[in-house]
Protein backbone atom coordinates (compact mmCIF):
# COMPACT_ATOMS: atom_id res chain seq x y z
CA UNK A 1 0.00 0.00 0.00
CA UNK A 2 2.75 2.40 0.87
CA UNK A 3 4.50 1.43 -2.39
CA UNK A 4 1.22 2.53 -3.99
CA UNK A 5 0.84 5.41 -2.37
CA UNK A 6 3.67 6.59 -3.41
CA UNK A 7 3.80 6.24 -6.99
CA UNK A 8 0.17 7.65 -7.09
CA UNK A 9 1.86 10.93 -5.47
CA UNK A 10 4.52 11.11 -7.52
CA UNK A 11 2.23 10.90 -10.77
CA UNK A 12 0.18 13.40 -9.19
CA UNK A 13 3.21 16.08 -8.90
CA UNK A 14 4.28 14.35 -12.46
CA UNK A 15 1.17 15.84 -14.15
CA UNK A 16 0.27 18.52 -11.87
CA UNK A 17 3.58 20.04 -13.30
CA UNK A 18 3.16 19.39 -17.16
CA UNK A 19 1.67 21.95 -19.23
CA UNK A 20 -1.26 19.41 -20.23
CA UNK A 21 -2.99 19.77 -16.63
CA UNK A 22 -2.50 23.44 -17.25
CA UNK A 23 -4.28 23.24 -20.40
CA UNK A 24 -6.88 20.66 -19.32
CA UNK A 25 -7.56 22.96 -16.42
CA UNK A 26 -7.86 26.26 -18.26
CA UNK A 27 -10.63 24.13 -20.38
CA UNK A 28 -13.40 22.91 -17.66
CA UNK A 29 -12.76 26.10 -15.80
CA UNK A 30 -12.96 28.20 -19.04
CA UNK A 31 -15.63 26.43 -20.15
CA UNK A 32 -17.99 27.04 -17.03
CA UNK A 33 -16.99 30.95 -16.57
CA UNK A 34 -18.15 31.04 -20.33
CA UNK A 35 -21.15 29.27 -19.53
CA UNK A 36 -21.84 31.60 -16.49
CA UNK A 37 -21.02 35.19 -19.18
CA UNK A 38 -22.86 34.13 -21.57
CA UNK A 39 -26.18 34.51 -19.24
CA UNK A 40 -27.11 30.83 -19.86
CA UNK A 41 -28.63 30.57 -16.35
CA UNK A 42 -30.74 33.34 -17.22
CA UNK A 43 -31.84 32.11 -20.45
CA UNK A 44 -35.03 29.52 -20.41
CA UNK A 45 -34.74 27.19 -23.49
CA UNK A 46 -37.11 24.20 -23.49
CA UNK A 47 -37.94 24.82 -20.04
CA UNK A 48 -34.73 24.48 -18.15
CA UNK A 49 -33.29 27.56 -16.15
CA UNK A 50 -31.02 28.31 -13.96
CA UNK A 51 -28.18 26.09 -12.60
CA UNK A 52 -29.91 22.69 -14.32
CA UNK A 53 -29.51 24.38 -17.60
CA UNK A 54 -26.00 24.92 -17.03
CA UNK A 55 -25.34 21.85 -15.87
CA UNK A 56 -27.14 19.99 -19.11
CA UNK A 57 -24.59 22.00 -20.87
CA UNK A 58 -21.66 21.56 -18.85
CA UNK A 59 -21.97 18.27 -19.32
CA UNK A 60 -22.97 17.97 -22.95
CA UNK A 61 -19.49 19.60 -23.65
CA UNK A 62 -17.48 17.45 -20.85
CA UNK A 63 -19.25 14.46 -22.54
CA UNK A 64 -17.22 15.67 -25.66
CA UNK A 65 -14.00 16.42 -24.51
CA UNK A 66 -13.48 14.52 -21.37
CA UNK A 67 -12.45 11.60 -23.19
CA UNK A 68 -10.79 12.50 -25.35
CA UNK A 69 -7.80 14.32 -22.77
CA UNK A 70 -7.92 11.52 -20.54
CA UNK A 71 -7.05 9.31 -23.76
CA UNK A 72 -4.76 11.45 -25.41
CA UNK A 73 -2.72 12.16 -21.93
CA UNK A 74 -2.73 9.00 -20.25
CA UNK A 75 -0.90 7.51 -23.66
CA UNK A 76 1.28 9.60 -24.42
CA UNK A 77 2.51 9.72 -20.60
CA UNK A 78 2.40 6.36 -20.27
CA UNK A 79 3.86 4.92 -23.51
CA UNK A 80 5.89 8.35 -23.75
CA UNK A 81 8.05 7.21 -20.49
CA UNK A 82 8.73 3.78 -21.26
CA UNK A 83 10.06 4.84 -24.52
CA UNK A 84 11.93 7.79 -23.15
CA UNK A 85 13.34 4.88 -20.57
CA UNK A 86 12.09 6.06 -18.02
CA UNK A 87 10.42 2.58 -16.74
CA UNK A 88 13.77 0.96 -17.24
CA UNK A 89 14.94 2.83 -14.22
CA UNK A 90 11.66 3.50 -12.10
CA UNK A 91 11.10 -0.19 -12.58
CA UNK A 92 14.24 -1.33 -11.51
CA UNK A 93 13.78 -0.07 -7.74
CA UNK A 94 11.79 -2.18 -5.49
CA UNK A 95 7.90 -1.09 -6.28
CA UNK A 96 5.51 -3.64 -7.20
CA UNK A 97 4.04 -4.06 -10.46
CA UNK A 98 0.79 -4.00 -9.15
CA UNK A 99 1.65 -1.02 -6.70
CA UNK A 100 2.86 0.90 -9.81
CA UNK A 101 0.16 0.20 -12.37
CA UNK A 102 -2.46 0.75 -9.89
CA UNK A 103 -0.81 3.77 -8.38
CA UNK A 104 -0.10 5.48 -11.59
CA UNK A 105 -4.11 4.56 -12.53
CA UNK A 106 -5.05 6.33 -8.91
CA UNK A 107 -2.77 8.84 -9.73
CA UNK A 108 -4.25 9.77 -12.84
CA UNK A 109 -7.51 9.49 -12.00
CA UNK A 110 -7.36 12.33 -9.24
CA UNK A 111 -5.86 14.46 -11.77
CA UNK A 112 -8.44 14.06 -14.50
CA UNK A 113 -11.15 14.45 -12.23
CA UNK A 114 -10.43 16.86 -10.05
CA UNK A 115 -10.72 20.19 -12.31
CA UNK A 116 -13.66 18.87 -13.98
CA UNK A 117 -15.40 18.50 -10.53
CA UNK A 118 -13.63 21.79 -9.52
CA UNK A 119 -15.25 23.10 -12.39
CA UNK A 120 -18.35 21.41 -11.31
CA UNK A 121 -18.52 22.92 -7.86
CA UNK A 122 -17.75 26.24 -8.61
CA UNK A 123 -20.70 26.60 -10.71
CA UNK A 124 -22.61 25.60 -8.46
CA UNK A 125 -21.01 27.97 -5.70
CA UNK A 126 -21.00 30.63 -8.14
CA UNK A 127 -24.69 29.88 -8.51
CA UNK A 128 -25.13 29.96 -4.65
CA UNK A 129 -23.88 33.42 -4.34
CA UNK A 130 -26.17 34.52 -6.92
CA UNK A 131 -29.60 33.03 -5.35
CA UNK A 132 -30.03 30.51 -7.87
CA UNK A 133 -31.58 27.12 -6.74
CA UNK A 134 -29.33 24.32 -6.37
CA UNK A 135 -30.44 20.97 -7.67
CA UNK A 136 -28.52 18.81 -5.22
CA UNK A 137 -30.37 15.29 -6.76
CA UNK A 138 -28.78 16.05 -10.30
CA UNK A 139 -25.37 17.40 -8.54
CA UNK A 140 -24.52 14.73 -7.09
CA UNK A 141 -26.04 12.07 -9.74
CA UNK A 142 -23.63 14.02 -12.38
CA UNK A 143 -20.72 14.07 -10.10
CA UNK A 144 -21.21 10.08 -10.11
CA UNK A 145 -21.30 9.89 -14.07
CA UNK A 146 -18.30 12.53 -14.27
CA UNK A 147 -16.29 9.71 -11.89
CA UNK A 148 -17.74 6.84 -14.19
CA UNK A 149 -16.63 8.44 -17.08
CA UNK A 150 -13.72 9.57 -16.43
CA UNK A 151 -12.38 5.76 -14.52
CA UNK A 152 -13.69 4.61 -18.16
CA UNK A 153 -11.37 6.41 -20.62
CA UNK A 154 -8.50 6.34 -17.96
CA UNK A 155 -8.44 2.10 -18.27
CA UNK A 156 -8.84 2.10 -21.65
CA UNK A 157 -5.97 4.73 -22.19
CA UNK A 158 -3.88 2.37 -19.94
CA UNK A 159 -4.95 -0.86 -21.75
CA UNK A 160 -3.62 1.11 -24.69
CA UNK A 161 -1.15 2.47 -23.54
CA UNK A 162 0.61 -0.95 -22.42
CA UNK A 163 -0.52 -2.62 -25.73
CA UNK A 164 0.93 0.52 -27.81
CA UNK A 165 4.46 0.05 -27.95
CA UNK A 166 5.21 3.61 -28.59
CA UNK A 167 3.89 6.97 -27.97
CA UNK A 168 2.57 7.58 -31.56
CA UNK A 169 1.19 4.51 -32.55
CA UNK A 170 -0.63 5.00 -28.43
CA UNK A 171 -1.96 8.21 -29.36
CA UNK A 172 -2.88 7.32 -32.86
CA UNK A 173 -5.16 4.07 -31.23
CA UNK A 174 -6.74 6.80 -28.58
CA UNK A 175 -7.91 8.87 -30.82
CA UNK A 176 -9.53 6.35 -33.25
CA UNK A 177 -10.95 4.49 -29.41
CA UNK A 178 -12.66 7.97 -29.30
CA UNK A 179 -14.12 8.66 -32.88
CA UNK A 180 -15.14 5.12 -33.04
CA UNK A 181 -17.13 5.61 -30.01
CA UNK A 182 -18.26 9.35 -31.19
CA UNK A 183 -19.45 8.06 -34.31
CA UNK A 184 -21.75 5.32 -32.77
CA UNK A 185 -23.75 8.32 -30.63
CA UNK A 186 -27.11 8.60 -31.54
CA UNK A 187 -27.47 11.26 -33.74
CA UNK A 188 -24.72 10.17 -36.32
CA UNK A 189 -24.21 6.21 -37.06
CA UNK A 190 -26.93 4.93 -35.30
CA UNK A 191 -29.76 6.72 -37.44
CA UNK A 192 -27.58 5.55 -40.58
CA UNK A 193 -27.84 1.84 -38.74
CA UNK A 194 -31.83 1.93 -38.90
CA UNK A 195 -32.38 3.46 -42.22
CA UNK A 196 -30.15 0.07 -43.52
CA UNK A 197 -32.53 -2.13 -41.94
CA UNK A 198 -30.42 -3.09 -38.84
CA UNK A 199 -32.69 -4.53 -36.03
CA UNK A 200 -33.56 -1.49 -33.42
CA UNK A 201 -32.89 -3.75 -30.53
CA UNK A 202 -29.18 -4.30 -31.96
CA UNK A 203 -28.70 -0.45 -32.40
CA UNK A 204 -29.83 0.15 -28.61
CA UNK A 205 -27.85 -2.64 -27.63
CA UNK A 206 -25.09 -0.84 -29.62
CA UNK A 207 -25.69 2.52 -27.86
CA UNK A 208 -26.23 0.53 -24.61
CA UNK A 209 -22.75 -0.69 -24.78
CA UNK A 210 -21.05 2.94 -25.69
CA UNK A 211 -19.64 4.42 -22.87
CA UNK A 212 -20.45 8.28 -24.35
CA UNK A 213 -23.76 7.31 -25.23
CA UNK A 214 -24.47 5.86 -21.96
CA UNK A 215 -23.22 8.81 -20.14
CA UNK A 216 -25.30 11.02 -22.40
CA UNK A 217 -28.77 9.01 -21.67
CA UNK A 218 -27.79 8.95 -18.24
CA UNK A 219 -27.42 13.03 -18.14
CA UNK A 220 -30.97 13.15 -20.32
CA UNK A 221 -32.83 11.11 -17.87
CA UNK A 222 -32.23 13.42 -15.13
CA UNK A 223 -34.01 16.05 -16.90
CA UNK A 224 -36.19 14.29 -19.16
CA UNK A 225 -37.38 11.25 -17.00
CA UNK A 226 -39.82 9.95 -20.11
CA UNK A 227 -36.59 10.23 -22.51
CA UNK A 228 -38.63 12.32 -24.87
CA UNK A 229 -36.01 13.93 -26.71
CA UNK A 230 -34.40 9.70 -27.42
CA UNK A 231 -37.58 9.50 -29.39
CA UNK A 232 -38.87 5.17 -29.79
CA UNK A 233 -35.47 3.97 -28.00
CA UNK A 234 -36.58 5.55 -24.68
CA UNK A 235 -39.63 2.72 -24.82
CA UNK A 236 -37.09 -0.26 -25.09
CA UNK A 237 -34.42 1.38 -22.33
CA UNK A 238 -37.33 2.15 -20.06
CA UNK A 239 -39.31 -0.92 -20.33
CA UNK A 240 -36.16 -2.77 -19.55
CA UNK A 241 -34.67 -0.81 -17.08
CA UNK A 242 -36.38 1.85 -15.68
CA UNK A 243 -35.58 4.99 -14.89
CA UNK A 244 -33.54 4.04 -11.49
CA UNK A 245 -32.12 0.91 -13.40
CA UNK A 246 -30.94 3.02 -16.62
CA UNK A 247 -29.39 5.59 -13.83
CA UNK A 248 -27.57 2.71 -12.19
CA UNK A 249 -26.76 1.30 -15.34
CA UNK A 250 -25.24 4.98 -16.15
CA UNK A 251 -22.52 5.11 -12.93
CA UNK A 252 -21.91 1.19 -12.58
CA UNK A 253 -21.36 0.32 -16.37
CA UNK A 254 -18.39 2.55 -17.25
CA UNK A 255 -17.38 2.09 -14.29
CA UNK A 256 -16.74 -1.59 -15.17
CA UNK A 257 -15.73 -1.16 -18.24
CA UNK A 258 -12.62 1.30 -17.08
CA UNK A 259 -12.19 -1.85 -14.63
CA UNK A 260 -11.86 -4.19 -16.96
CA UNK A 261 -9.84 -2.85 -19.58
CA UNK A 262 -7.52 -1.32 -17.13
CA UNK A 263 -7.41 -4.92 -15.29
CA UNK A 264 -6.65 -6.17 -18.98
CA UNK A 265 -3.69 -3.28 -19.02
CA UNK A 266 -2.40 -4.64 -16.14
CA UNK A 267 -2.61 -8.48 -17.27
CA UNK A 268 -0.21 -7.84 -20.47
CA UNK A 269 1.87 -5.11 -18.39
CA UNK A 270 2.61 -7.93 -15.80
CA UNK A 271 2.96 -10.57 -18.40
CA UNK A 272 5.22 -8.73 -21.01
CA UNK A 273 8.66 -6.83 -21.05
CA UNK A 274 8.39 -3.73 -18.74
CA UNK A 275 10.66 -1.20 -20.47
CA UNK B 1 23.73 -19.78 -2.77
CA UNK B 2 25.56 -18.31 -5.84
CA UNK B 3 24.35 -14.97 -5.84
CA UNK B 4 23.70 -15.11 -9.53
CA UNK B 5 22.78 -18.09 -10.97
CA UNK B 6 22.17 -18.30 -15.42
CA UNK B 7 21.71 -21.39 -16.98
CA UNK B 8 21.10 -21.39 -20.48
CA UNK B 9 19.09 -17.75 -20.71
CA UNK B 10 18.02 -16.86 -24.43
CA UNK B 11 15.80 -14.05 -25.22
CA UNK B 12 14.29 -13.26 -28.83
CA UNK B 13 12.76 -10.11 -29.89
CA UNK B 14 10.18 -11.03 -32.73
CA UNK B 15 12.89 -13.07 -34.67
CA UNK B 16 16.33 -11.61 -33.47
CA UNK B 17 17.70 -13.77 -31.20
CA UNK B 18 19.71 -11.42 -28.53
CA UNK B 19 20.89 -13.72 -26.16
CA UNK B 20 22.01 -17.32 -26.79
CA UNK B 21 21.78 -19.62 -23.80
CA UNK B 22 24.13 -17.32 -21.07
CA UNK B 23 25.37 -19.58 -18.76
CA UNK B 24 26.90 -17.62 -15.86
CA UNK B 25 27.55 -17.85 -11.94
CA UNK B 26 28.46 -15.03 -9.58
CA UNK B 27 29.32 -15.66 -6.19
CA UNK B 28 29.21 -13.23 -3.59
CA UNK B 29 32.66 -10.97 -4.02
CA UNK B 30 32.31 -11.55 -7.55
CA UNK B 31 33.43 -7.82 -9.65
CA UNK B 32 32.80 -8.57 -12.85
CA UNK B 33 33.26 -6.47 -15.35
CA UNK B 34 30.93 -7.13 -18.46
CA UNK B 35 32.79 -6.33 -21.46
CA UNK B 36 31.54 -6.13 -25.20
CA UNK B 37 30.59 -4.03 -28.16
CA UNK B 38 27.19 -2.58 -28.71
CA UNK B 39 24.82 -4.84 -29.76
CA UNK B 40 26.52 -7.84 -27.62
CA UNK B 41 23.64 -8.40 -25.30
CA UNK B 42 25.12 -7.01 -22.04
CA UNK B 43 22.21 -4.12 -21.15
CA UNK B 44 19.19 -6.74 -21.95
CA UNK B 45 21.18 -9.29 -19.98
CA UNK B 46 20.89 -6.83 -17.00
CA UNK B 47 17.71 -6.28 -18.02
CA UNK B 48 16.86 -10.30 -17.60
CA UNK B 49 18.54 -9.71 -14.14
CA UNK B 50 16.29 -6.85 -13.05
CA UNK B 51 13.29 -8.78 -14.13
CA UNK B 52 12.66 -6.56 -16.67
CA UNK B 53 12.27 -8.79 -19.41
CA UNK B 54 10.95 -12.11 -19.65
CA UNK B 55 13.55 -14.68 -21.02
CA UNK B 56 14.14 -18.36 -21.62
CA UNK B 57 16.11 -20.15 -19.15
CA UNK B 58 16.58 -20.40 -15.75
CA UNK B 59 17.71 -16.76 -13.89
CA UNK B 60 18.10 -16.86 -9.89
CA UNK B 61 19.25 -13.41 -8.32
CA UNK B 62 20.13 -14.91 -4.39
CA UNK B 63 18.78 -17.70 -5.10
CA UNK B 64 15.21 -16.16 -6.46
CA UNK B 65 13.71 -15.60 -9.78
CA UNK B 66 13.21 -11.69 -10.15
CA UNK B 67 10.12 -11.92 -12.30
CA UNK B 68 8.23 -13.87 -9.72
CA UNK B 69 9.76 -12.23 -6.59
CA UNK B 70 10.21 -9.23 -8.24
CA UNK B 71 10.28 -6.89 -4.50
CA UNK B 72 12.66 -9.02 -2.75
CA UNK B 73 14.91 -9.51 -5.40
CA UNK B 74 15.23 -5.62 -6.09
CA UNK B 75 15.67 -4.94 -2.88
CA UNK B 76 18.72 -6.65 -3.11
CA UNK B 77 19.79 -4.92 -6.02
CA UNK B 78 21.33 -1.40 -6.80
CA UNK B 79 20.83 -0.39 -10.38
CA UNK B 80 22.93 2.77 -12.14
CA UNK B 81 21.44 3.01 -15.62
CA UNK B 82 23.89 3.99 -18.63
CA UNK B 83 21.54 6.62 -19.93
CA UNK B 84 20.13 8.25 -17.27
CA UNK B 85 16.16 8.59 -17.39
CA UNK B 86 14.74 11.99 -18.03
CA UNK B 87 12.63 12.30 -15.50
CA UNK B 88 11.00 15.51 -14.93
CA UNK B 89 10.98 15.24 -11.01
CA UNK B 90 12.56 17.22 -9.06
CA UNK B 91 15.56 15.67 -6.78
CA UNK B 92 14.28 15.76 -3.88
CA UNK B 93 10.98 13.55 -4.28
CA UNK B 94 13.22 10.60 -6.82
CA UNK B 95 15.54 10.87 -3.39
CA UNK B 96 12.36 9.85 -1.08
CA UNK B 97 10.50 8.52 -3.60
CA UNK B 98 13.63 5.77 -3.66
CA UNK B 99 13.80 5.30 0.08
CA UNK B 100 10.68 5.07 0.24
CA UNK B 101 10.17 2.22 -2.01
CA UNK B 102 13.73 0.64 -0.84
CA UNK B 103 13.29 0.65 3.11
CA UNK B 104 16.15 3.21 3.20
CA UNK B 105 16.62 7.02 4.44
CA UNK B 106 16.46 9.63 2.12
CA UNK B 107 19.54 11.26 4.66
CA UNK B 108 21.43 8.01 3.66
CA UNK B 109 21.38 8.90 -0.04
CA UNK B 110 21.71 12.87 0.43
CA UNK B 111 24.93 11.63 2.14
CA UNK B 112 26.24 9.58 -0.60
CA UNK B 113 25.71 12.52 -3.05
CA UNK B 114 27.79 14.67 -0.86
CA UNK B 115 30.61 12.05 -0.95
CA UNK B 116 30.54 12.07 -4.43
CA UNK B 117 30.61 16.17 -4.75
CA UNK B 118 26.88 16.63 -5.07
CA UNK B 119 25.10 18.75 -2.75
CA UNK B 120 21.89 17.07 -3.94
CA UNK B 121 19.74 18.98 -0.97
CA UNK B 122 20.71 22.28 -2.36
CA UNK B 123 19.31 21.01 -5.52
CA UNK B 124 16.29 19.13 -4.38
CA UNK B 125 13.83 21.38 -6.16
CA UNK B 126 15.40 21.32 -9.53
CA UNK B 127 14.24 19.04 -11.92
CA UNK B 128 16.42 15.98 -12.30
CA UNK B 129 16.38 16.44 -16.03
CA UNK B 130 18.09 19.64 -16.27
CA UNK B 131 20.92 18.46 -14.08
CA UNK B 132 24.18 18.32 -16.06
CA UNK B 133 25.43 14.72 -17.21
CA UNK B 134 28.04 14.14 -14.19
CA UNK B 135 25.20 15.73 -11.48
CA UNK B 136 22.49 12.94 -12.74
CA UNK B 137 25.17 10.12 -12.63
CA UNK B 138 26.10 11.05 -9.37
CA UNK B 139 22.59 11.29 -7.50
CA UNK B 140 22.07 8.08 -9.44
CA UNK B 141 24.82 6.16 -7.88
CA UNK B 142 24.10 7.93 -4.53
CA UNK B 143 20.51 6.25 -5.11
CA UNK B 144 21.96 3.05 -5.87
CA UNK B 145 24.51 3.04 -2.73
CA UNK B 146 22.61 4.58 -0.25
CA UNK B 147 20.98 1.55 0.72
CA UNK B 148 21.71 -1.89 1.96
CA UNK B 149 21.67 -4.30 -0.94
CA UNK B 150 23.74 -7.28 -2.31
CA UNK B 151 24.16 -6.40 -5.57
CA UNK B 152 25.31 -3.88 -7.60
CA UNK B 153 24.93 -3.55 -11.56
CA UNK B 154 26.66 -0.69 -12.55
CA UNK B 155 25.94 -0.03 -16.09
CA UNK B 156 28.60 2.56 -17.46
CA UNK B 157 29.08 4.12 -13.75
CA UNK B 158 31.55 6.23 -13.74
CA UNK B 159 31.31 7.17 -17.70
CA UNK B 160 30.35 11.28 -16.56
CA UNK B 161 32.43 11.56 -13.47
CA UNK B 162 35.85 13.82 -13.57
CA UNK B 163 38.27 12.69 -11.95
CA UNK B 164 37.67 13.45 -8.54
CA UNK B 165 34.36 11.73 -8.16
CA UNK B 166 35.64 9.09 -9.68
CA UNK B 167 37.83 8.94 -7.20
CA UNK B 168 35.17 9.10 -4.10
CA UNK B 169 33.29 6.59 -6.26
CA UNK B 170 36.26 4.39 -6.42
CA UNK B 171 36.29 4.51 -2.48
CA UNK B 172 32.21 4.40 -2.14
CA UNK B 173 32.83 0.88 -3.86
CA UNK B 174 35.86 0.06 -2.12
CA UNK B 175 33.30 -0.08 0.97
CA UNK B 176 31.34 -2.68 -0.38
CA UNK B 177 33.64 -4.50 -1.99
CA UNK B 178 33.41 -7.60 0.81
CA UNK B 179 29.21 -7.16 1.27
CA UNK B 180 28.36 -6.86 -2.14
CA UNK B 181 29.13 -8.43 -5.52
CA UNK B 182 28.92 -6.32 -8.37
CA UNK B 183 28.27 -6.18 -12.13
CA UNK B 184 30.30 -3.49 -13.95
CA UNK B 185 29.08 -3.61 -17.53
CA UNK B 186 31.29 -1.26 -20.00
CA UNK B 187 31.96 -1.63 -23.79
CA UNK B 188 36.01 -0.53 -23.13
CA UNK B 189 37.97 -2.92 -20.53
CA UNK B 190 40.27 0.07 -19.52
CA UNK B 191 37.31 2.06 -17.93
CA UNK B 192 36.68 -1.21 -15.49
CA UNK B 193 39.38 -3.10 -15.60
CA UNK B 194 41.24 -2.21 -12.63
CA UNK B 195 37.60 -2.17 -10.13
CA UNK B 196 37.35 -6.45 -10.73
CA UNK B 197 38.57 -9.43 -9.87
CA UNK B 198 36.99 -10.90 -12.84
CA UNK B 199 35.95 -10.30 -16.92
CA UNK B 200 32.83 -11.66 -19.03
CA UNK B 201 32.92 -10.80 -22.46
CA UNK B 202 29.58 -11.20 -24.51
CA UNK B 203 30.33 -11.04 -27.94
CA UNK B 204 26.36 -11.17 -30.48
CA UNK B 205 24.25 -12.98 -27.51
CA UNK B 206 26.93 -15.47 -26.41
CA UNK B 207 29.80 -15.09 -23.26
CA UNK B 208 33.14 -15.20 -25.37
CA UNK B 209 35.38 -14.90 -22.48
CA UNK B 210 35.15 -15.33 -18.76
CA UNK B 211 38.22 -15.13 -16.85
CA UNK B 212 40.09 -14.14 -13.72
CA UNK B 213 41.99 -10.77 -13.40
CA UNK B 214 44.71 -9.62 -11.03
CA UNK B 215 42.87 -7.32 -8.59
CA UNK B 216 46.26 -6.17 -6.41
CA UNK B 217 45.13 -2.22 -6.94
CA UNK B 218 43.68 -1.26 -4.03
CA UNK B 219 40.16 0.71 -4.92
CA UNK B 220 41.41 3.93 -2.79
CA UNK B 221 44.69 4.03 -3.56
CA UNK B 222 45.98 7.35 -4.87
CA UNK B 223 48.77 7.51 -7.62
CA UNK B 224 51.27 11.05 -7.60
CA UNK B 225 52.04 11.81 -11.45
CA UNK B 226 54.64 14.06 -12.43
CA UNK B 227 54.95 14.39 -16.68
CA UNK B 228 57.74 16.58 -18.45
CA UNK B 229 56.72 17.12 -21.75
CA UNK B 230 59.60 18.13 -24.52
CA UNK B 231 57.40 21.47 -24.95
CA UNK B 232 54.12 23.15 -24.26
CA UNK B 233 51.40 21.94 -25.68
CA UNK B 234 47.43 23.41 -25.90
CA UNK B 235 45.90 20.01 -26.41
CA UNK B 236 47.80 18.35 -23.57
CA UNK B 237 47.67 21.13 -21.14
CA UNK B 238 43.27 20.97 -22.22
CA UNK B 239 43.47 17.05 -21.08
CA UNK B 240 45.59 17.21 -18.32
CA UNK B 241 43.50 20.13 -16.98
CA UNK B 242 40.73 17.60 -17.03
CA UNK B 243 42.53 14.95 -14.47
CA UNK B 244 43.05 18.28 -12.16
CA UNK B 245 46.65 18.35 -12.62
CA UNK B 246 48.30 21.66 -12.47
CA UNK B 247 51.62 23.12 -14.76
CA UNK B 248 55.15 24.18 -14.11
CA UNK B 249 58.00 25.30 -15.57
CA UNK B 250 55.94 27.19 -18.55
CA UNK B 251 53.54 24.00 -19.06
CA UNK B 252 56.09 21.51 -19.83
CA UNK B 253 56.41 20.29 -16.41
CA UNK B 254 52.30 18.48 -15.52
CA UNK B 255 51.71 17.20 -11.86
CA UNK B 256 48.76 15.85 -10.29
CA UNK B 257 47.00 12.69 -8.46
CA UNK B 258 44.86 9.69 -9.97
CA UNK B 259 42.93 7.23 -8.24
CA UNK B 260 44.51 4.31 -8.38
CA UNK B 261 41.79 2.16 -10.27
CA UNK B 262 41.87 5.12 -12.96
CA UNK B 263 45.78 4.19 -14.00
CA UNK B 264 45.25 2.51 -17.31
CA UNK B 265 42.90 4.84 -18.23
CA UNK B 266 45.05 7.99 -17.66
CA UNK B 267 47.91 6.00 -19.15
CA UNK B 268 45.48 6.13 -22.38
CA UNK B 269 45.19 9.42 -22.41
CA UNK B 270 48.80 10.20 -22.02
CA UNK B 271 49.49 8.11 -24.94
CA UNK B 272 47.72 10.05 -27.46
CA UNK B 273 50.47 12.23 -26.45
CA UNK B 274 53.77 10.04 -26.62
CA UNK B 275 55.55 11.94 -29.02
CA UNK B 276 56.03 14.98 -26.95
CA UNK B 277 57.06 13.01 -23.57
CA UNK B 278 60.37 13.52 -21.70
CA UNK B 279 59.72 11.39 -18.64
CA UNK B 280 56.52 10.06 -16.79
CA UNK B 281 56.57 9.43 -13.02
CA UNK B 282 53.50 7.34 -11.25
CA UNK B 283 53.92 6.76 -7.18
CA UNK B 284 51.25 5.28 -5.01
CA UNK B 285 51.02 7.67 -2.83
CA UNK B 286 52.67 6.82 1.01
CA UNK B 287 55.83 5.67 -1.24
CA UNK B 288 55.15 2.80 -2.73
CA UNK B 289 56.26 2.33 -6.28
CA UNK B 290 54.33 1.59 -8.94
CA UNK B 291 54.80 2.46 -12.18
Amino acid sequence: MKHLLLTAKADISESLRSRWFLIYTLVFGGVVVALFISGLTESRVMGFTGLSRLLVTYLQITMAILPLFVLITTVRSVAGDREAGIFEYMLSLPVSLSSWFWGKLAGRFLVVFLPVILALFGAVVWGKLKGVEIPWAQVTLYTAFLISLAWCFLGIGMFISTVARSSDVATGAAFIVWLFLLLFLDLILLGVLIREGLPPETVIAIALANPLQVFRTGSMLLFDPQLVLLGPAAYVILDNFGEKGYLAWSILYPLALGTLFAWLGFRLFRKGDLP
Amino acid sequence: MPMIELSRVTKKFRRQEVLKGIDLTLEEGDRVALVGSNGAGKTTLIRCLLGEYRCGGHVRVDGREPRAHRTEVLRRVGFVPQISPPLKMPVGQLVHFAAGVCDSSPDRMFEVAERLGLDARKIRRQPFNKLSGGMKQKLLIAVALGRECKLLVLDEPAANLDPEARHRFFQLLAERKEKAAMIISSHRLDEVASLVNRVVEMDQGRVVLDDQVADDVSMTAMLRSRIELARPSDAFARAAREWGFEESEEGRVWEGRVAGPDRLRFLGVVSRYAALLKGIELREQGGVHAE
